[in-house]
């Protein structure tokens, strides 16, 4: 999937890591006791600690321990049982300590690795640098007072999990598979939510440029707090374009921190030179190293759930999917469970084309989601054994699947009460095809000369007599029977 | 009979539970104390009406037969512990008026243990410095005098100067101090009292103002020997809002009194004998080891080797970590503010009015060694030695079970004297810095009396958690001491 930049001087391509922040899901916050709900009042979820009043310590939540441990195991990466918590220096009004609590040199997730499900089906493995747990900061509001800048504090303390890639990604669209396939897994494990028009999943996009075919890794950019998959893929483009136009130019690329402003798609320099920040990270002193047990890492282990990369090889393997449907069934774990209860004891191709064709297209139509679905997979289900024994025919069972869209109601229960069962009966549907063949003379001499293409024409033709109702294939069969003896 | 302030805290306990008086008798009588002595600025903040509400409680308790290990017991609080609806001001402007809404652990458990606060006693801003100069609230004055010049006003020592100078003037039976580099140690040596910083983890930091985490340390300064022993029963044990707090059981340390150290083995390291010690101090540390001698222990010379790094080491360490944990004050939340034109603007006009000039020297000093392309040079490597240092112990206590050092280079000093010289100041933490770096339990106590009558402490140093040994050693030499002089006029 080379993505390539054409600039004046030649072919560029792209280097680009991406840094992902996401909250961890845990009653608690990181260091203290106060709750993480999202939404609620400004500062009515700080405690002490979190406001850095004097004399306060922070204390660890094993329960954010266990959801980095647990994440790094979805991640496929190296545990690490002893890791130190640092503090990173700097002064800002929504940053009460004046540091926030970090893992740097030594994090609690070593190196992984991530699948990307290319569109082709095929798939690229992408280096996970590290996973460390850190606090959040504050929130500063500065347009609801014409000099005055609002505090609030509620996010303060809350747990990220800081996902570092490996400078491994190579176009935008590589970039947004990763963030795709990245909150695939956090929400199969349970360990962020991945929302991030709720902040709850954050992206800061490191982007650097070279020519085709060298290897070196030139002055990187950082776009911060990139807030949708969309947004970080049109500003990598951007960027990237920016550099080479810089390079070409006879410019030099200054490493720096950009905003992305989507409103008018372009990045722009956050923070001057002058505000360049030492920010003198060193091992707290107020928290001891944080060991944990092999013991406890394997218990982790052995409760997680199946994820996507092994779902998607169990649905190829046990339903014979091919690798780009099972990637998409799998994706989000809701869909994948409403395909297997589809599927079970069921045609699981039959049951893969309903579930990818007109179940999805009826969440977009609907606006529904899949937690709340405008057909249950029992009844889907349900509408696949019919056309299974024959009660309906496929284009039926297109008209069947409609209205249970419309009214929720099972498949039998429409068929019912619309009549819509497939006529089966032999000598209903005689009649109707020797209807067509004696109004047909001419076209049945020309099947007669050879051309049996006609007879899918004559096929549409009974179909049509019967409104949808007849057997096609016992049609079929008949048509063949009667003209071609 | 004896003034009720002339007690020690283990004769005012006994005599409460015998009734011989209450203790809003106890606690009046004290507080008349602290109104006579206010000249020498012990207090920052005097709460006689909550003290007196307290001893009222405190009796009505003990009727009904629920006196705790410390009721009805005056003392105080150094403020730097947080303390519930008590303005908390670690010494400086920047705190100003600030009201915690909460308790520090230690200060909690002495409540809980019944304990009678009178107020909260001034202290070296944010616990920097060894001589009490450098409070926003003034210096406090050492109630002892030099024969030789009894008008001189001489420094209590730091940072623990106003618990120092309360305890020994009568004004409190006991005190709470805090030692990040001797800061209970060495005020106790200079206002002839004992205090003792126990092991690192032994007390909770919860609710004091942080200095430096891995060194701050609670302990009790008090009269006597048993009477530490007491204090620090009440204020230890394990707090799971500190990390660094340790879940150990707290020995009975008045039990360890048993005057008995026959066998044990007294290291004299001899590294603590600098030229230019003085010759007083020297001839104490040798009569302190004529003592422990008498008593059946044996001294054996030791060698920690590092012990000349320790100061520069801790002179790293220390302003590092303060740099770090005095950011939070930045005028947003609480304490004092200086509008700016900017946030940047704001912080610094705060800042500059807030700290005074050794906490802003300290501050830069750790900004400064924290900072990129000087941190290995500086801090990582202050934290290797620091590592060599704690060897050094360690390794002396494989063949002795405390360690007799002086506490302090000198006696008191005068007010003024050697403040142009921060690094000058500095050296009085020199005996006691090594056990900060390696988290031992310290001991200082009284041990005689300078040619110009001024106490002189020395020292005892125990293995980790081992303050049960550094009770029992400093108890004999106590006894062997006999130190009976008083601060004039108390």
């Amino acid at each position: 999937m080379a993505y390539i930049i054409q600039g004046d001087t030649g072919d560029w391509e792209i280097v680009i890591g991406l840094e992902v922040h996401a909250q961890v899901i845990s009653k608690a916050k990181l260091f203290s006791g106060a709750a993480t709900e999202f939404g609620a009042e400004p500062n009515t979820q700080v405690s002490f600690v979190d406001a850095g009043f004097p004399g306060m310590l922070p204390v660890i939540n094993g329960t954010c321990v266990e959801q980095a441990v647990r994440t790094g195991l979805g991640l496929k990466a190296k545990i690490n049982l002893t890791s130190v918590f640092a503090r990173k220096n700097y002064f800002y009004a929504d940053l009460p300590q004046g540091y926030q609590i970090s893992q740097y040199d030594q994090p609690i997730v070593g190196e992984g690795e991530l699948i990307l499900d290319l569109p082709d089906g095929g798939t690229r493995t992408v280096g996970i640098e590290r996973l460390h747990l850190e606090q959040d900061a504050g929130k500063s509001i500065h347009d609801m007072h014409p000099s005055k800048s609002f505090i609030d504090l509620n996010r303060s303390g809350v747990a990220l999990m800081e996902i570092v890639s490996k400078p491994d990604l190579r176009s935008p669209e590589e970039a947004g598979l990763y963030l795709t396939k990245l909150r695939s897994i956090l929400r199969y494990l349970g360990t962020c939510d991945g929302n991030m028009q709720e902040g709850s999943m954050r992206c800061d996009a490191n982007v650097s440029v070279r020519p085709v075919g060298s290897t070196e890794l030139r002055t990187r950019c950082e776009i911060k707090n990139v807030n949708s998959i969309r947004f970080v893929q049109q500003a990598i483009e951007y960027e990237a374009r920016r550099h080479i136009d810089v390079y070409e130019s006879g410019g030099e690329i200054r490493q720096e921190t950009r905003l992305f402003d989507s409103a008018k798609g372009e990045t722009r320099s956050m923070r001057s030179k002058e505000h360049a920040h030492d920010y003198r990270y060193f091992p707290d002193p107020d928290l001891l190293p944080l060991v944990i047990e092999q013991s406890f890492v394997d218990g982790i282990k052995a409760g997680l759930p199946e994820l996507p990369d092994e779902k998607k090889a169990r649905f190829m393997a046990e339903y014979g999917l091919n690798s780009y449907d099972a990637g998409v069934l799998v994706a989000e774990k809701a869909s994948a469970e409403f395909f297997e209860t589809v599927a079970k004891g069921r045609d699981s191709k039959m049951a893969c084309n309903w579930v990818m064709g007109d179940f999805f297209a009826s969440l977009n139509a609907t606006g529904k989601t899949i937690e709340d679905p405008p057909v249950t997979a029992a009844n889907l289900g349900a509408l696949i054994d019919l056309i299974k024994d024959g009660t309906l025919s496929g284009r039926l069972a297109k008209d069947v699947f409609a209205l249970m869209v419309e009214t929720g109601k099972p498949p039998a229960v429409i068929v019912e009460e619309k009549g819509l069962r497939q006529v089966t009966d032999t000598g209903a549907i005689e009649a109707a095809v020797d209807a067509v063949i004696s109004a047909n003379a001419d076209k049945v001499a020309q099947v007669k000369d050879g051309k049996t293409a006609l007879l899918g024409w004559f096929t549409g033709q009974v179909m049509k007599a019967t409104q949808g109702k007849a057997n096609p294939a016992m049609v079929n069969e008949m048509l063949s029977k009667k003209i071609l003896g | 009979m004896t003034k009720l302030t002339d007690l020690t805290m283990a004769e005012a306990r006994d005599g409460l539970a015998k009734g011989a008086f209450t203790a809003v008798e106890l606690v009046s009588e004290h507080i008349k104390a602290t109104e006579a002595k206010r000249a020498l600025n012990a207090f920052i903040v005097e709460t006689p009406d909550l003290a007196l509400a307290e001893a009222k409680a405190s009796d009505a308790r003990r009727q009904a037969g629920k006196a705790g290990a410390m009721d009805g017991l005056p003392i105080g609080i150094k403020d730097l512990f947080c303390t519930e609806g008590v303005q908390t001001t670690a010494a400086s402007h920047i705190l100003e008026g600030f009201k915690p809404p909460y308790e520090s652990t230690v200060s909690g458990r002495l409540k809980a243990a019944g304990a009678v606060s009178l107020g909260k006693l001034n202290l070296d801003e944010f616990a920097m410095g060894s001589s009490n100069q450098t409070s926003y609230f003034g210096a406090v004055e050492n109630p002892w005098k030099k024969k030789s010049d009894p008008k001189a006003k001489l420094v209590p020592g730091g940072s623990s100067g106003g618990s120092a100078a309360a305890v020994a003037a009568r004004m409190v039976l006991g005190a709470t101090g805090t030692d990040t580099g001797g800061s209970i140690r060495q005020p106790a040596a200079f206002c002839g009292i004992t205090g003792i910083k126990p092991t690192y983890g032994r007390c909770s930091r919860f609710g004091i103002v942080a200095f430096a985490s891995s060194l701050d340390q609670a302990g009790p300064m008090a009269r006597t020997v048993r009477d530490c022993a007491i204090m620090l029963g009440a204020m230890a044990g394990y707090d799971p809002k500190d990390s660094t707090s340790v879940n150990m059981a707290v020995p009975d340390f008045e039990k360890a009194l048993t005057g008995d150290i026959r066998g044990l083995k007294v290291g004299i390291p001899k590294e603590y004998r600098p030229d230019g010690l003085s010759d007083e101090v020297a001839k104490v540390w040798d009569q302190g080891i004529e003592w422990l001698k008498a008593a059946g222990a044996t001294p054996v010379e030791i060698s920690l080797p590092h012990t000349k790094y320790a100061l520069p080491t801790y002179y790293i360490i220390a302003p590092a970590e303060c740099s770090s944990n005095l950011a939070r004050y930045d005028g947003l939340r609480y304490g004092q503010r200086v509008p700016g034109k900017t946030l940047d603007d704001m912080y610094k006009k705060t800042r500059a009015a807030g700290f005074g000039a050794e906490v802003r020297r300290r501050i830069l000093i750790g900004t400064y060694v924290l900072s990129a392309g000087y941190y290995d040079a500086y801090y990582a490597k202050a934290q290797k030695v620091r590592r060599l240092i704690a060897e050094d112990f360690r390794k002396a206590f494989e063949t002795v079970d405390v360690i007799l050092t002086p506490t302090a280079p000198s006696a008191a000093f005068g007010m003024g004297e050697g403040s142009d010289d921060p690094v000058t100041m500095w050296l009085n933490d020199v005996f006691t810095i090594p056990t900060s770096m390696a988290g031992l339990p310290g001991l200082s106590l009284p041990a005689g009396l300078s040619q110009d009558g001024l106490p002189l402490g020395l020292q005892l140093i125990g293995r980790p958690f081992d303050e049960e040994t550094v009770f029992r050693v400093a108890g004999v030499m106590e006894t062997a001491a006999n130190f009976t002089a008083k601060p004039e006029g108390c």
